[in-house]
Formats: structure tokens, sequence, C-alpha cells
């Protein structure tokens, strides 16, 4: 049988740790796209909120408006993020809401995580 | 450098999903209808406090006031918390209730120390100034309505202590009676109930 391909995530195995014999180290493919911290933190944010202004985001994060605006285009061009721009007293408001698949990418990820430390602990 | 072993970073990262999610929440479980009451229940309040012919009557309607407010506000905080699944000792909750004690804990002492000193009549403008910072600093942690309303109260509580002494009722009236039940209508309108 095949082996699991590894990761490609950052989330890989320590340097020099072998998998134990005949257990195969079949870990979770992690989601590359809210593995990243920041992108992290606007899923997690999101989950709970209805929606979240661009600011509000901002504030929360303790980020930069261009770093948000980057990491806050990848999560809508992959469907996870929802973007609505409006006028709010001719001021423009920019609000983002977690998508039902960006929920469930949220909920595998969580998912992931766990198995990881499961597995660890099964050793 | 040794890395990270990978069921640290997993769990560093499940901390950081909690962390994150706690300070992005915001508390919602204020009851508008019980912020109506309790603006219904200071008109009466205020309507027997002409009444009284001593100071001492006067601030003892007042407290009595005071103690059926909180008692209205904690019942309807936890029935709102209740029906929307809101856990009143969690993070935002936790931090609301306790933004709201230290401006409330100083009115009491201050209205104590005047009540002594014979300057009842500063009262009004000192609770209403103070109610205002407490919700004014609950209401960082929740909905804009909150912290509009507790702005409102410090303009009424600084508007009073700059007017006479015989207007006191008049701005309690208008503040935790009026601007309460306004309030409260507006939160339960927007934020369900």
């Amino acid at each position: 049988m095949a082996r699991t391909k590894p990761q490609a995530s950052s989330l890989k195995s320590p340097a020099g740790a072998k998998p134990e014999r005949g257990k195969t180290r079949e870990l979770p493919e992690l989601d590359r796209l809210i593995h990243e911290r920041m992108r992290l933190g606007i899923v997690s944010a999101l989950a709970a909120n209805e929606t979240l202004t661009f600011n509000e985001l901002k504030g929360l994060l303790g980020c930069s408006d261009g770093n948000l605006s980057v990491h806050a285009r990848r999560l809508e061009e992959a469907g996870y993020v929802a973007c609505t721009k409006s006028f709010e007293e001719r001021v423009p408001r920019t609000a983002y809401r977690l998508t039902a698949e960006g929920r469930r990418a949220l909920e595998r990820y969580l998912g992931h995580l766990e198995a990881v430390i499961r597995h660890a602990r099964g050793r | 450098m040794e890395p990270t072993p990978l069921p640290v970073r997993a769990a560093d990262n499940i901390r950081f999903i909690r962390d994150t999610m706690e300070r992005a929440s915001r508390f919602t479980a204020v009851p508008g209808t019980g912020v109506a009451a309790m603006g219904a229940t200071a008109l009466v309040a205020a309507a027997v406090s002409l009444l009284t012919k001593t100071s001492e009557q006067w601030l003892g309607v007042w407290l009595a006031e005071a103690c059926l407010a909180v008692t209205i506000g904690v019942w309807a905080m936890a029935r709102k918390a209740r029906r929307t699944q809101t856990d009143l000792f969690s993070g935002p909750a936790r931090r609301f209730l306790l933004s709201l004690t230290p401006p409330l804990g100083a009115a009491a002492i201050l209205t104590l120390a005047l009540e002594r000193m014979g300057q009842v009549t500063l009262l009004p403008g000192i609770w209403l100034l103070l109610y205002g910072a407490a919700v004014v600093t609950g209401g960082a942690m929740s909905v804009r309505t909150v912290l509009v309303m507790g702005a409102l109260f410090m303009l009424l509580g600084a508007a009073a202590l700059a007017s006479p002494a015989s207007w006191g009722t008049a701005y309690l009236a208008a503040g935790f009676g009026g601007l309460q039940i306004a309030s409260g209508f507006a939160i339960a309108r927007r934020h369900g109930g």
C-alpha cells in the first residue's frame, strides 16, 4: 500500500520524527488557505459574529489595511467569506460575513487539528 | 533550533481560534424590554419622590427604585441570555458586567458620602453621570445602542450638575425614565428583545 503523501502545509511532522512500525502517519491534509494566521483570525472572528466591518476586523486583528485587504480577498476568492460594500451616511462601509462554505472549512480545519492532537496522544 | 512539535502547534492554533472568537464576540444579552421596564419603574419613582417631604424620604424612594431596577435588569438579562443561548459567564458577558461595576460602586460610595454631608441635591447629576459611565464602559463590549445610551446619560448628568438643584427629579425622570424606555425599545427592535 502506498504511504500517505507528506503534507504540504506548515504543520509538518518535526524533523527526525519516525512513524511507528506498522502504523502509517495518516495525518489529515490541512486547509492551507485558513491555516495562515491572519486568515485564520479573519475566519474565527467572523464565526463569532454575523458580520464584521473592515475596521472592526482591522482593530480586532491589529493589522494594516493592506494586509487585511490581501488576506480577506484570498478568502473571498475561495468562497469562504462574502463581502458587501455600501454607504453609511455617505461613508463607504465594507462588511464581511462567513459563508456556509467558510464555516464548513473552519469546522474541518478544527477537526484536523484535533486529529493531529489525538494522533500524537495515541502514539 | 528545534522545530515545535506538531501537536503543540495544533493546540496553539486551537487556542488562537478560541481566543479570537472570544474577543470578537459582542455581548448581546442586554435586554431591551428589561431596560424599558426599568425606565417605567423610574418614572413611577420620580412621581412618588415628588410627593416626599424630606430629603431622606426622597433618597429612600430612589434607593428602593435602584434595588428594583437591578433586580429587573439581572432577571431580564438572564432571561435573554437563556433565550439566545448566551453564557452569562462567558468572556464578553463577564467583561461587560465587570466594566459596569467600578462606576456603579463609585456611585454607591458617593451617595453615602454626600448624604452624610447633606449634599443630596448633587445626587441626580452624579447618579446620571456615573450610570452613564458604567453603561459606556460596558457598552464597549456590547452593541452600539448601549454605547450611545451611556453617552446620553453622561450628557444628562453633566447638564443636571450645571442646573438648579430643584430640577434634579426631572432630570432623573428624563434619564432613568424616558431615556431608558427609548433605548430599551431601540435595543429590543434591533437586537432581538
